[in-house]
């Protein structure tokens, strides 16, 4: 079995692929970098909690300049999940305004980066249509 | 005139656009030059300064500018808020005199950004392994791959989302509001871009991220403009031209985003500003209904309608009904953005916060030609610098 690390350290691999979040053990406020406090409430305690692997999209834009590497157009979007806002691209849809409309119901997926020289495995994530 | 209100001597803008033979000094010594020319008063009445560059001096401005129109000793303070460093430069100035160290201050922004691209997009080499880096434990450059930090795309989030919330948007709404800017800067000589552009071709222009298209972004370009303020017990011993042509800064706010859900995720460009807009009423003690023209932030034209409820110029919800209203057309009852806004005039960004506030006192005393808006009295400047900064000036024509 190849070797996998996640694109970023709050995606949580495996068989049951998902998002973790540093969530304040005061106020509940949800976050996905590293932390230094609470910017809700100044608190310094966090525990990690799972996010939810569906939700709505909030909003969204259809890219067409990007840095090289990154195929465009792409489409870039903000997806509650159940609660917690989520930065993520729409994939696995053709990015076009008849496909993708805010309001609709999808739910996290992963997909294969390349692998690098030591023939790790990247996997990145993002959300596709129910 | 109350002794501890603050005013506007001399304010000026240079010529926005493309400078090929200028460089930022240039600029800036041109706006600073204009704008004590304006006021009345020389470098040698100065006794601080305030200014803002982010494209790159690597020293300050604020000395840089000194060294070509007056080295007089004086304080000088070099600040930085994103697209919001002009506003921000002006209240340095302010609370300056408000705190009673001198009488007169000069606040200053100027860029050169002429043919600089879209910005917010920072190029990262690829890694020859994946290894975990920074705040999100990253194994290669989230943007792109993980939502868009660009600013047309941040911007078009924002426009969708209140649609989302609201209803009533489309691509050619915002076309619309678009065209509105372009064409009132068909009146301005100093705009970037003094073209009217059809709801059609606007559409027809390139799309950065969907629903912007190239004409419905700022327009990166050169420019500088500076302001000279007062204090109202100053300007009782000038002349009585000076005191007819001074501005009164009836409201100077500046606000950082609170923390709400989401607001690390996308920016969040609503609160701050609702927050500074209801600081701003009060402190000036006047309302929306009162402003005779409003320029804001409009950085893309997803972000304008935002702003018409932001600035609480529409009820809650309603800024499509009231764009549709024609309120915001600059023979309405709530003119936005007469220059042309940061979509046809232009965004040299650290010149904005301060040319925004020049083209409601051209207004207010009566001096903006064809394109004066008849009677206005008060009026409303507004900046956003994502990070995030909004700065809310309110301006009155003076009593004298």
């Amino acid at each position: 079995m190849t070797a996998a690390v996640p694109l970023v350290d709050y995606l949580v691999l495996g068989d049951d692929p998902h998002l973790v979040a540093h969530q304040c053990l005061q106020c509940g406020a949800r976050y996905f970098d590293h932390r230094n406090a609470c910017a809700g409430c100044g608190a310094t305690s966090f525990e990690r909690a799972q996010v939810a692997r569906t939700g709505t999209l909030k909003t969204f834009t259809i890219v067409n300049f990007a840095m090289p590497g990154i195929p465009v157009p792409f489409v870039a979007g903000v997806v509650d999940c159940d609660g917690t806002s989520v930065r993520g691209n729409v994939i696995n849809v053709e990015p076009s305004t008849d496909h993708i409309r805010t309001g609709m119901k999808l739910r996290l997926a992963t997909y294969s980066m390349g692998q690098d020289g030591d023939g790790v495995e990247a996997i990145g994530f993002g959300f596709e249509p129910v | 005139m109350a002794s501890d209100d603050i005013y506007i001597l001399g304010i000026t803008m240079t010529k926005f656009g493309k400078h090929p033979t200028l460089d930022v000094l240039d600029l800036a010594s041109e706006a600073t030059l204009g704008a004590l020319a304006d006021g009345g008063v020389s470098i040698h009445d100065v006794g601080i300064i305030a200014a803002g560059n982010l494209s790159g001096m690597g020293t300050g401005l604020g000395q840089d500018v000194q060294k070509q129109v007056g080295q007089t000793g004086i304080p000088v303070y070099n600040v930085a808020n994103a697209c919001a460093t002009g506003a921000t430069a002006l209240r340095t100035v302010m609370m300056a005199l408000k705190a009673g160290e001198c009488e007169i201050g000069l606040a200053l922004g100027a860029e050169k950004l002429s043919g600089a691209g879209m910005l917010g997009l920072a190029e990262t080499a690829s890694e020859a392994t994946w290894t975990p880096k920074g705040r999100f434990g990253a194994v290669a450059p989230l943007d792109g791959r993980i939502g868009t930090a660009s600013m047309p795309g941040v911007f078009a989030q924002v426009g969708l989302e209140y649609g989302h919330r609201y209803g009533g948007v489309s691509f050619e709404l915002f076309a619309r509001i678009s065209e509105k800017n372009h064409a009132n800067s068909t009146l301005n000589p100093l705009a970037a871009y003094t073209k009217p552009m059809t709801v059609e071709q606007i559409m027809a222009e390139p799309m950065m991220a969907y629903p912007n298209t190239r004409a419905m972004c700022s327009a990166n370009c050169d420019g500088a403009a500076a302001a000279v303020l007062t204090t109202g017990e100053r300007l009782k011993s000038m002349s009585s031209e000076q005191q007819r042509r001074a501005v009164k800064v009836s409201a100077s706010v500046l606000t950082t985003d609170p923390w709400e859900e989401g607001c690390q995720v996308l920016p969040n460009i609503n609160t701050l500003t609702r927050n500074a807009a209801t600081q701003a009423y009060e402190q000036a003690g006047v309302g929306p209904e009162d402003l005779g023209l409003i320029e804001l932030h409009d950085c893309f034209a997803t972000a304008e309608l935002v702003h018409y409820d932001n600035l609480m110029l529409c009820p809650q919800g309603g800024a499509v009904d009231f764009f549709e209203s024609g309120a915001s057309l600059r023979q309405g009852r709530s003119p936005v953005n007469v220059s042309g806004g940061l979509e046809s005039k232009g965004h040299p960004i650290a010149a904005t916060g301060i040319a925004n506030i020049w083209e409601i006192c051209h207004h207010l005393r009566g001096e903006a030609g064809p394109r004066q808006i008849p009677d206005a009295t008060v009026g409303l400047a507004h900046v956003i610098g994502l990070g995030s900064t909004c700065g809310v000036h309110i301006l009155e024509k003076s009593a004298a």
